[in-house]
């Protein structure tokens, strides 16, 4: 029984010094990476290309998600409050609401965890096991900076953008269902939305998902360094890069909601 | 000239270097010998401060390595060029980006510079037209060729080479293997090879290491290595499947066995 007890005290203390050793790692690729950018020291070219896959080609798979996210809450809004109140009222405010304070960054930041988080996690973790990541170095080139501050700039920018771009395309789902569905006139709709929400509220989304899109990439960028044992180890890599952003963003959620509640921001 | 002294580095419960002493001299190739998994690529990363030891000192012209920071070890690994074993070019860029790469960031060539330096490596290494492939398009002979190309661009004091012949044909082992004596010639470099090719160490060697158990247990010319009476040498430069290494790998299994 005792040697029982000690043995679990001695994983138990294995897995919190590899956490808190985990921890040390992410601080150090945060700081890392918030020097670089701070020195100014960005690769312009590889920042863009970066934006480019990370925003504008993730820009179909958002649209089209948060398009019937916004459809789809319209569709519920309005059928219950049918039953409740005889007549489809306030679908606006609570399409509007939902995406913008919650689903809109929500929504966004899973769907990019999936693809992007993977596909970073995967392209550092197949560079680091083919021992390009050591070439970098070789070359005169520190890995931080040659691979993650592109991807942190492009993530911390565009995956706001998208949100912003979900919010728009969701909420105008919504309308679509309101004034088809519902036969609501679109200026009552509008009015829903706009005598009730708030720049501040427009903020609290943009806020939580300035720090989702740090979550991703960090969560991925981490992973990918981290990767070993070849194809494998790219594969856990990838999996655990998506399913620990996931649960960080969801998480998070609650408690970035929270504060800012507790500021008052929306 | 590069010193090791009692270097050792562990990995969790695994200690592949366990106080390497080696002295590589200015303008020689010397080659570290030994089976697979003994630690000798471990060992040239720790040479280049890819890795940190966690006991011993590594001296680069006098520089002591093991504690420089970042950017003063950015500097001393500037002087090395280095062949990786799978050739480590990278995906997403052309041959020219991958040969050119180096000399983008440490030099200030500009692009006609660069494009005409990246010219001249890869003609050194005996390869024409292929500037606007992707790695992806390349044999396993040309990547390494490529990767030698994208090693001397800035024109290192110092060429690590990783397992150099590793998976070629015999043939292409032999071109490969021809190039390094002629790079040696040409820019009379101090290099270091690693690998368990003994045909290739006895041609291109001036001196021979083995390490083994995580220790260098022989260091001599070719011909000493030829002609030795230390067993552990004796058995894995004859490729023999009866000697002292069997029976340690043998009472490894059996431990492990046990326990």
């Amino acid at each position: 029984m005792r040697r029982i007890s000690g043995r679990m005290f001695n994983k138990l203390g294995i897995q919190f010094l590899d956490f808190a050793s985990m921890l040390g790692r992410v601080t150090q690729l945060i700081v890392q990476t918030s020097q670089w950018i701070a020195r100014g020291a960005v690769d312009t070219r590889t920042t863009v290309q970066q934006m480019i896959e990370i925003g504008i080609n993730s820009s179909p798979v958002i649209g089209l998600s948060s398009l019937f996210t916004g459809m789809v809450l319209a569709l519920q809004t309005g059928a219950s409050s049918r039953n409740i109140f005889n007549e489809p009222i306030y679908i606006g405010t609570v399409v509007g609401f939902s995406l913008v304070k919650e689903l809109g960054p929500v929504l966004t930041a899973v769907v990019m965890a999936g693809r992007v988080g993977a596909s970073i996690a995967a392209e550092i973790g197949t560079m680091k096991v083919t021992e390009q990541v050591d070439a970098l170095y070789t070359l005169g080139t520190n890995p931080v900076r040659y691979l993650a501050v592109p991807r942190f700039i492009a993530c911390g920018v565009m995956v706001p953008v998208l949100t912003i771009m979900a919010n728009i395309v969701g909420i105008m789902g919504g309308l679509i269902v309101t004034m088809y569905r519902w036969d609501v006139p679109s200026s009552v709709y509008w009015e829903d939305i706009l005598n009730f929400m708030m720049i501040s509220d427009f903020m609290h989304g943009l806020i939580k998902s300035i720090f989702f899109g740090i979550i991703i990439v960090t969560t991925a960028v981490y992973q990918g360094f981290q990767c070993e044992g070849g194809a494998e180890g790219v594969g856990k890599s990838t999996t655990s890069a998506v399913m620990i952003s996931m649960m960080l963003i969801l998480i998070s959620d609650y408690f970035l909601t929270a504060l800012l509640v507790a500021l008052r921001i929306g | 000239m590069i010193q090791v002294s009692g270097v050792a580095k562990s990995f969790r419960s695994n200690d592949v270097l366990r106080g390497v002493d080696l002295e590589v001299r200015d303008g020689e190739t010397l080659t570290v010998i030994g089976g697979s998994g003994t630690g000798k690529s471990v060992l040239l990363k720790n040479m280049l401060g890819l890795l940190k030891p966690d006991r011993g000192e590594i001296r680069i012209d006098g520089t002591e390595i093991t504690a420089l920071d970042e950017t003063e070890l950015l500097h001393v690994q500037q002087k090395f060029g280095y062949l990786f074993q799978g050739a480590a070019l990278f995906d997403s860029l052309t041959v020219e980006e991958n040969v050119g790469f180096g000399l983008h960031n440490l030099t200030d060539f500009d692009a006609a510079k660069i494009s005409a330096r990246v010219r001249e490596c890869l003609a050194m290494v005996g390869l024409k037209g292929i500037q606007n492939l992707k790695p992806a398009e390349l044999s396993g002979g040309m990547k390494k060729r490529v990767g030698l190309a994208r090693a001397i661009a800035c024109q290192p004091q110092y060429i690590m080479y990783d397992e150099p012949t590793t998976g070629l044909d015999p043939i292409m082992a032999d071109v490969i293997n021809e190039l390094i004596l002629s790079l040696q010639k040409q820019l009379c470099v101090t290099s270091i090879v690693v690998t368990h090719d003994m045909k290739s160490a006895y041609k291109i060697s001036n001196r021979i290491a083995m390490l083994y158990e995580g220790k260098i247990i022989f260091v001599g010319t070719p011909d000493q290595v030829r002609n030795t009476t230390n067993p552990v040498v004796h058995q894995f430069v004859e490729g023999l499947s009866h000697g002292p290494i069997t029976v340690d790998i043998e009472k490894s299994f059996n431990f492990e066995d046990q326990s």
